[in-house]
């Protein structure tokens, strides 16, 4: 294993952010964030559900969507090198980075090449992952976000909070105030007397980057998906900001995911049909971008695709958790889970939050920089109804819980590893079980007013800040069969 | 047929309430329960917060106490859940053949309630009687783990002088979760207070779930808050008749 | 070791679980080809569809093609207009009052920006969701031609519009770069609240042409 080592950075960015439960106390408690979340997740799963109700096969290919990438997979080598293959064939080269370091350094080195020192972005997980803008400062090169979320997540000097929807933690009012204040430091201002009407706001942006995309030289991209047979690469997108750096620019570079890549480009049809109706509710996207290498006169004349590991081949050899690599970046189970409902996504701590973002970065990070994540659902299963490729998100939690227990447990037993210890010896026999009925009954009846307890010692209290608790009966369940049923062989 | 009752170790000790509904509601319907006093607790609190060696003793534990029987009725759904989705899982992950045999055995004549009513009964009207303003929250795991679907709501329909009344985002977690609500104890409460609100929006007298974990949850939030709002396990209400109404 | 072969290592020590002899081209069981859908009239539905993500959408008759774009056009009346090789000149309107910008030798991105609006034909459509794909084929040139004018207008013969996403992948060729449009560029950043036209074409307008002998007089 190649992250196993308790002092190894992680190569997800910003995992220094406090556990979850922390962090997510202090979202809990912003009423005007828990406002816009809830509005716009209410809204974006209605909007899911009558796209996907439109599909009388749709379960279907959410069978053939988690066939085809988990058969991926279990091949992924052949994969990657048939893909090599065909890119190079096209025209394109192919870099292969061990982790975010190297991924960062490379691109680093291909846009120095280039003599430029600004690039322009397309929304990209895997470079939010490895903290690409950052290290191409530090080397002194500006990248410039082109999605509207990710400009305002840029200008704001903030975090995405949401994979398809990175400003989501932000209302309207909020994007007003940034762009008139920000803009003019990083370009052309926004237009005098802007208004919150997002129609306004998403035209203030063309403006701000027109000019920017018809300079531009150097893109950088990530990839949805690439087709191993053809070299095909896949970038979804809305705005039109993909489709100018994937053309305009005379270099283009994409850092995708070693498990982004699909067998063939026939397998595109599950996808595209998956995807769209996922992530925002919508039949298709309004641009889709395939390219196949470098095309004469048309596009980039230098392609260069970046393949990342940083933890994903450490994450493929749990053959459990391997599952949450099928991830296609839908947001659909954010969008219908009830803890990011309340928390948003930078309680998560990393670029991919809610219920794939908790099974994912654990495995990618190494479970000793995320312990907490796998805990962060009630186990509810909104999200593994949802995917679209059926990663039973469910079974990954408690498979890392079980990962994050043992990686906790040394010669001196945790105040909880004690309690678990004791409730299992009590449960294991109804002796112990029925001594212990008791005991509680006792107490329960002593710090009892009227029959309910209002405030519990210990941990307990966190339960009791909120909700009654009916003080244990005098005579259990067990102990009333006993008085009544006195039957014999039982 | 041999019918146990699991009764789970939470209505053993908070509850016994309900497994008596479960009895009585058997035994109105013609059929005889045991209840197999080796039984304690199925692990899913261990299994669920990781603690995989501590539970798979009550795995083992389960197996033994109920095997004989040809049905397992449970008031909860999330513990049939347990049974029949990861206790496999346990036996497997510690190299116990023997034991995943057993489960294998067992986990399919483990029912929830109205899984049992319905299902291997063929019941819906069972007789019951509960003149009151009712709300039902369809917990998780009955909803999404065990895919009961409507058969609670057939059971509640078919009870006489009840109001059933809908709840508003009734699939939305309640946030409890075990000891999520401990861990993450702020946004359990925030999830309760929406579900507390929905709950109160329906204008119910009673809350009926087929959990009672879920129901421990929600019906100390509706006390909390002197809502006024009872809860009422399911097993309780089809129990109840008339004349015998508490 | 070299990052590739460091990769390709830890890969195979990942998948040591996968039997040898499973090969990677066999189709997964659970892989069936989706359902390819027979809508009644995919002109219709794709005429609707399109016209449900904002594009403007004109039916016409082969006839007819030239008024049709004609008119199209004229509610831009466009000074500049960017319409490549290859589109059929049957097609073109008769009376001009644009400047026709062929990008022989290729406009520069200034050039095309300051460009009123691009006139092209496309590869293939998808009825279903009222998608229009462009190959960079004859009449429609490079991609940049149709993003950065703010005005496109596309033009398909309604043969060309195929029932949904699996058959129309079969109909393409991944050598071309493809684009996939469905309806002008938009965003859902702000709230979620769907705003049409952020740097892409902000109005698209679509003419179908039918053929003569059928829709001459149900579609004028």
């Amino acid at each position: 294993m190649t992250r196993t080592a308790k002092n190894e950075p992680p190569g997800v960015v910003w995992l220094g952010t406090p556990h979850f439960p922390v962090a997510a106390r202090t979202a809990v408690g912003d009423p005007q964030l828990r406002e816009n979340l809830r509005r716009a997740t209410t809204t974006i799963r209605s909007r899911r559900l009558a796209a996907v109700g439109e599909l009388d096969d749709w379960e279907d290919l959410r069978t053939a969507g988690a066939a085809v990438k988990r058969a991926a997979l279990r091949h992924l080598d052949t994969h990657l090198l048939r893909l090599e293959e065909s890119v190079e064939r096209a025209g394109g080269t192919v870099h292969w980075a061990a982790d975010a370091a190297e991924a960062n350094r490379i691109v680093t080195e291909l846009v120095r090449a280039t003599g430029e020192r600004e690039v322009v972005k397309v929304k990209s997980m895997a470079t939010q992952e490895i903290g690409l803008n950052e290290a191409l400062s530090a080397a002194g090169i500006t990248a410039y976000e082109t999605d509207l979320a990710e400009l305002i997540v840029q200008l704001a000097d903030d975090r995405p909070s949401h994979i398809l929807v990175p400003a989501i933690h932000k209302n309207r009012t909020e994007i007003r105030e940034l762009f008139t204040t920000t803009m003019g430091q990083w370009g052309r201002p926004a237009p005098e007397n802007l208004t919150a009407d997002p129609a306004a706001l998403a035209e203030a942006a063309r403006l701000h980057l027109r000019e920017r995309f018809l300079r531009a030289r150097v893109a950088v991209s990530g990839a949805n998906f690439a087709c191993a047979d053809t070299g095909t690469v896949v970038v979804v997108e809305s705005e039109g900001n993909g489709r100018m750096c994937l053309t305009l620019p005379e270099t283009l570079i994409t850092v995708m995911g070693i498990e982004k890549v699909l067998p063939t480009f026939a397998d595109l049809d599950v996808f595209l049909q998956l995807l769209p109706r996922s992530a925002t509710g919508e039949r298709m996207n309004p641009y889709t971008s395939m390219w196949t290498g470098t095309h004469d006169g048309d596009g980039p004349r230098d392609f260069h695709l970046v393949l990342l590991d940083n933890g994903r081949t450490a994450t493929l050899r749990d053959t459990v958790g391997r599952q949450a690599l099928a991830c296609i970046r839908c947001s659909a189970c954010l969008n219908v889970c009830p803890v990011y409902e309340r928390t948003g996504g930078h309680a998560y701590g990393s670029p991919y939050p809610g219920p794939i973002g908790a099974v994912l970065t654990p495995q990618l990070a190494g479970i000793e920089h995320a312990p907490s994540l796998p805990f962060a659902s009630t186990l509810c299963g909104a999200c593994y109804d949802a995917c679209p490729v059926k990663i039973d998100i469910p079974e990954v939690l408690l498979h890392l819980r079980a990962r994050a227990v043992e990686s906790k447990r040394g010669p001196l037993p945790s105040p909880e590893a004690l309690v678990m210890k004791a409730a299992a010896t009590t449960l294991a026999s109804p002796r112990a079980l029925a001594w212990a009925q008791r005991a509680a009954a006792l107490g329960g009846r002593v710090l009892a007013r009227r029959g309910v307890l209002r405030r519990l010692p210990g941990p307990l209290a966190r339960w009791s800040a909120s909700r009654d608790t009916a003080a244990p009966p005098r005579e259990t369940f067990r102990a009333w069969w006993r008085r009544t049923h006195r039957r014999p062989g039982q | 047929m041999r019918i146990a009752l699991f009764v789970t170790c939470l209505c053993d000790t908070l509850y016994p309430q309900t497994g008596k509904a479960v009895v009585a509601l058997l035994e109105r319907l013609g059929h005889r329960v045991d209840f197999p006093r080796a039984q304690t607790c199925c692990g899913q609190m261990h299994f669920n917060t990781g603690y995989r060696p501590e539970a798979l003793p009550l795995v083992r534990g389960f197996a033994d106490a109920f095997a004989g029987y040809d049905a397992v009725v449970t008031p909860s759904a999330s513990c049939a859940g347990m049974v029949r989705e990861h206790h496999r899982t346990l036996a497997v992950q510690y190299g116990e053949p023997e034991l995943a045999a057993a489960v294998d055995r067992l986990a399919p004549r483990v029912h929830e309630l109205s899984e049992f009513l319905v299902d291997v009964l063929g019941v819906t009207d069972v007789g019951a009687y509960f003149p009151h303003r009712v709300t039902y929250h369809p917990t998780c795991h009955s909803l999404r783990m065990l895919r009961t679907g409507d058969r609670p709501l057939r059971l509640l329909r078919a009870v006489r002088g009840i109001e059933l009344v809908e709840l508003p985002e009734a699939e939305s977690c309640c946030g409890f979760g075990g000891t999520f609500a401990l861990k993450n104890a702020e946004v359990s409460a925030a999830m309760l207070a929406d579900k507390v609100r929905q709950v109160s929006a329906s204008r119910a007298d009673v809350l009926c779930a087929a959990d009672s974990s879920c129901l421990l949850h929600i019906g100390g939030g509706l006390s909390r808050l002197r809502t006024g709002i009872g809860t009422r396990h399911l097993a309780e209400i089809l129990a109840a008749t008339e004349g015998a109404e508490r | 070791m070299s990052s590739r072969q460091e990769i390709l290592t830890r890969i195979a020590g990942a998948l040591r679980d996968v039997p040898e002899d499973e090969g990677a081209e066999a189709a997964p069981a659970d892989r069936r080809s989706p359902v390819v859908r027979h809508p009644p009239d995919p002109v219709a539905l794709f005429a609707e569809r399109a016209a449900e993500y904002r594009a403007a959408v004109t039916r016409t008759t082969e006839s007819e093609a030239s008024a049709a774009i004609g008119a199209a056009l004229a509610a831009r009346s466009p000074a500049r207009l960017v319409v490549p090789h290859g589109f059929p000149e049957a097609w073109l309107p008769a009376r001009r009052t644009w400047q026709r910008l062929e990008d022989d030798p290729p406009l520069r991105p200034a050039q095309l920006d300051a460009a009123d609006g691009a006139l092209t034909t496309c590869a293939l459509a998808v009825a279903e969701t009222g998608t229009l794909v462009l190959d960079a084929g004859p009449g429609q040139g490079r991609r940049a031609l149709t993003l950065l004018p703010d005005f496109h207008l596309c033009v398909l013969r309604s043969a060309q519009i195929a029932p949904d996403v699996p058959t129309a992948l079969r109909g393409l060729d991944p050598c071309c770069p493809l684009t996939f449009v469905s309806g002008p560029s938009a965003t859902s950043d702000i709230e979620l609240e769907r705003v049409e036209g952020v740097h892409g074409p902000r109005v698209l307008h679509i003419v179908i042409v039918e053929p003569d002998s059928r829709g001459a007089d149900t579609h004028p």
